[in-house]
């Protein structure tokens, strides 16, 4: 998932248009009557057809490409009876929980600090450059630091992935208090609002779909921070799986872990849109 | 009686070369409907924003009641073009805001906010999400809205401009009840003629650069139909017609030759 901008309008899925609509039309259906959705389900069959092919005819060593029947054998296996003292459903719930947990940390830090972005250019003066000197940095090159600073413990795994997090909850949220119209502020103070109400009561909910545009960012940005949070004495973890099959060359448990994590992935995107869908059903209707 | 008044009121915007609106004054009472009409960029809005407090003026006072406005406030409730309804509420809740805003218990303010969504003829349109409504509909909950907050002045900023010509004729009644019920005095701004015939006891005319009024009509139409008499009867008078062509002579003479 590559994040380019978050100004993002909550209605639209930029990333669900093809590239010659505008981001605020709804898709269209295609004159030629051929969807995109086969195509890709075909795409994705030649790919694992043509895996399996490589793997039957041994082109190359399973030590550089494990069949898919291994892979599969692999994740019933390790379902079962574990890999490195963990079952894959414990793997799957160390790394979720420290995903979730630096959601959390992410929202009560990022929501506050967007809104004081948006609504206070002090706020802004502050906050903004911070944002924009985080953001960039590859979480590889902060980990040694944060290890330096908080140890090898849980935290560090968890302030690794939060700060992953933080630009897109933290500027998502500024987007969206930025965009709230002022005819709807100047309504809500004509009706007797004080500065407080109109934060509360009109800002907020206006800013959530941006809101939560942000957090299906931040969750993406978050759970690919996964590997590298869980690279310093993890003892369970997908990111931790992965590492310790690569360092015995058990390729089908790193191709496995690869697959799970990116099927999780895909899961958490198709929940929170969701989620979104039931929390702020007005989205790109008024 | 409190009146709303502005008194020379000149409006400059920053970065702008010439005032908005220069030196002018208005005088609305309580029980009036005042509109303002005129060409685009004779700063009618910039008037009514204020009257409502949301702007302040280079030079002039504008007062309520004798007291000079510097914030709005409830007792003078604005209604805007584009409803700026809550989208996250229902119908019922955009009503009862202003009630919840003052801490109205809950029971009490829905009961308040169904009695006026009565008053706008939308009965049962409470627990409807606004954007199930139509324009019409919503600019209806949004004059619901405002007068939730029992406002002593309506400040309204072209709240039929958006909508389309029938369902504009229909609501032009609806803001006649509204007025006669409330007995509050109304500003308005408005595009439309005839919409100022039809509601006004006064129509102001603004001419642009820099804005300023050019003629004052004081007219009886509103009141005729708060009397009772149909609004078809009304526009069908040659008084009507009359009218009409009086104001749109004053509005169109200052167009620049």
């Amino acid at each position: 998932m590559s994040v380019s901008s978050y100004s993002e309008r909550p209605g639209a899925k930029a990333d669900e248009n093809n590239g010659f609509s505008v981001p605020w039309s709804r898709p269209r259906r295609n004159r030629t009557g051929i969807s995109a959705r086969p195509i890709s389900a075909i795409t994705i069959l030649v790919l694992l057809a043509a895996w399996t092919l490589s793997a039957r005819l041994q082109l190359v060593s399973p030590v550089f490409l494990p069949s898919p029947a291994a892979v599969w054998a692999k994740f019933v296996a390790v379902a079962g009876d574990g890999f490195v003292d963990a079952t894959l459903l414990q793997h799957i719930a160390a790394s979720l929980w420290r995903v979730f947990t630096a959601l959390i940390v992410t929202i009560v830090v990022g929501v506050p600090v967007g809104l004081a972005i948006g609504i206070s250019k002090v706020g802004r003066g502050v906050f903004d450059p911070l944002l924009e000197f985080l953001r960039p940095i590859p979480p590889l090159a902060y980990l040694p630091l944060i290890v330096i600073w908080f140890g090898i413990g849980e935290p560090s795994k968890i302030l690794v992935i939060a700060i992953a997090m933080l630009a897109p909850v933290a500027l998502s949220t500024a987007a969206g208090v930025r965009g709230v119209s002022s005819e709807r502020i100047d309504a809500a103070r004509s009706l007797g609002a004080t500065r407080g109400q109109v934060v509360r009561l009109v800002v907020l909910p206006s800013a959530l779909p941006s809101i939560l545009t942000g957090l299906r960012i931040a969750l993406g940005a978050g759970w690919s921070t996964l590997v590298a949070a869980e690279l310093v004495a993890a003892t369970r973890g997908l990111g931790f799986m992965i590492q310790s099959a690569a360092q015995f060359l058990v390729t089908d448990v790193v191709v496995m872990g690869i697959l799970v994590i990116a099927t999780i992935a895909f899961a958490l995107e198709f929940v929170i849109r969701r989620v979104e869908r039931a929390l702020v059903p007005w989205a790109g209707k008024d | 009686m409190p009146h709303l008044t502005l008194d020379k009121v000149t409006v400059h915007y920053d970065g702008q070369p010439m005032p908005a609106v220069e030196r002018v004054s208005l005088d609305v009472g309580k029980g009036d409907f005042v509109v303002l009409v005129g060409r685009s960029g004779c700063g009618k809005t910039s008037l009514l924003n204020v009257a409502a407090g949301l702007v302040g003026p280079a030079r002039g006072q504008a007062t309520i009641a004798g007291r000079p406005i510097t914030a709005p406030g409830p007792d003078r409730a604005v209604v805007f073009q584009n409803d700026a309804l809550f989208p996250w509420l229902t119908a019922r809740e955009n009503v009862a805001f202003a009630l919840r805003l003052r801490g109205v218990p809950h029971d009490k303010r829905a009961r308040r906010a169904d009695e006026l969504l009565k008053l706008v003829k939308l009965d049962n349109a409470g627990d409807k999400r606004i954007w199930e409504l139509s324009g019409g509909m919503r600019q209806r909950v949004g004059l619901a809205r405002a007068l939730a907050a029992e406002p002593e002045f309506l400040l309204l900023d072209e709240p039929l401009g958006a909508l389309d010509a029938l369902t504009r004729e229909r609501m032009q009644t609806t803001l006649l009840d509204l007025w006669a019920a409330s007995r509050a005095g109304v500003l308005m701004v408005t595009h439309g003629i005839e919409e100022a015939l039809v509601l006004a006891t006064r129509i102001v005319v603004l001419a642009p650069g820099p804005g300023h009024v050019v003629r004052t009509f004081e007219t009886h139409f509103g009141r005729r139909y708060a009397a009772g008499e149909p609004i078809r009867a009304i526009k069908a008078d040659p008084a009507f017609a009359a009218a009409r062509a009086d104001l749109t002579d004053a509005i169109f003479q200052g167009e620049a030759t």
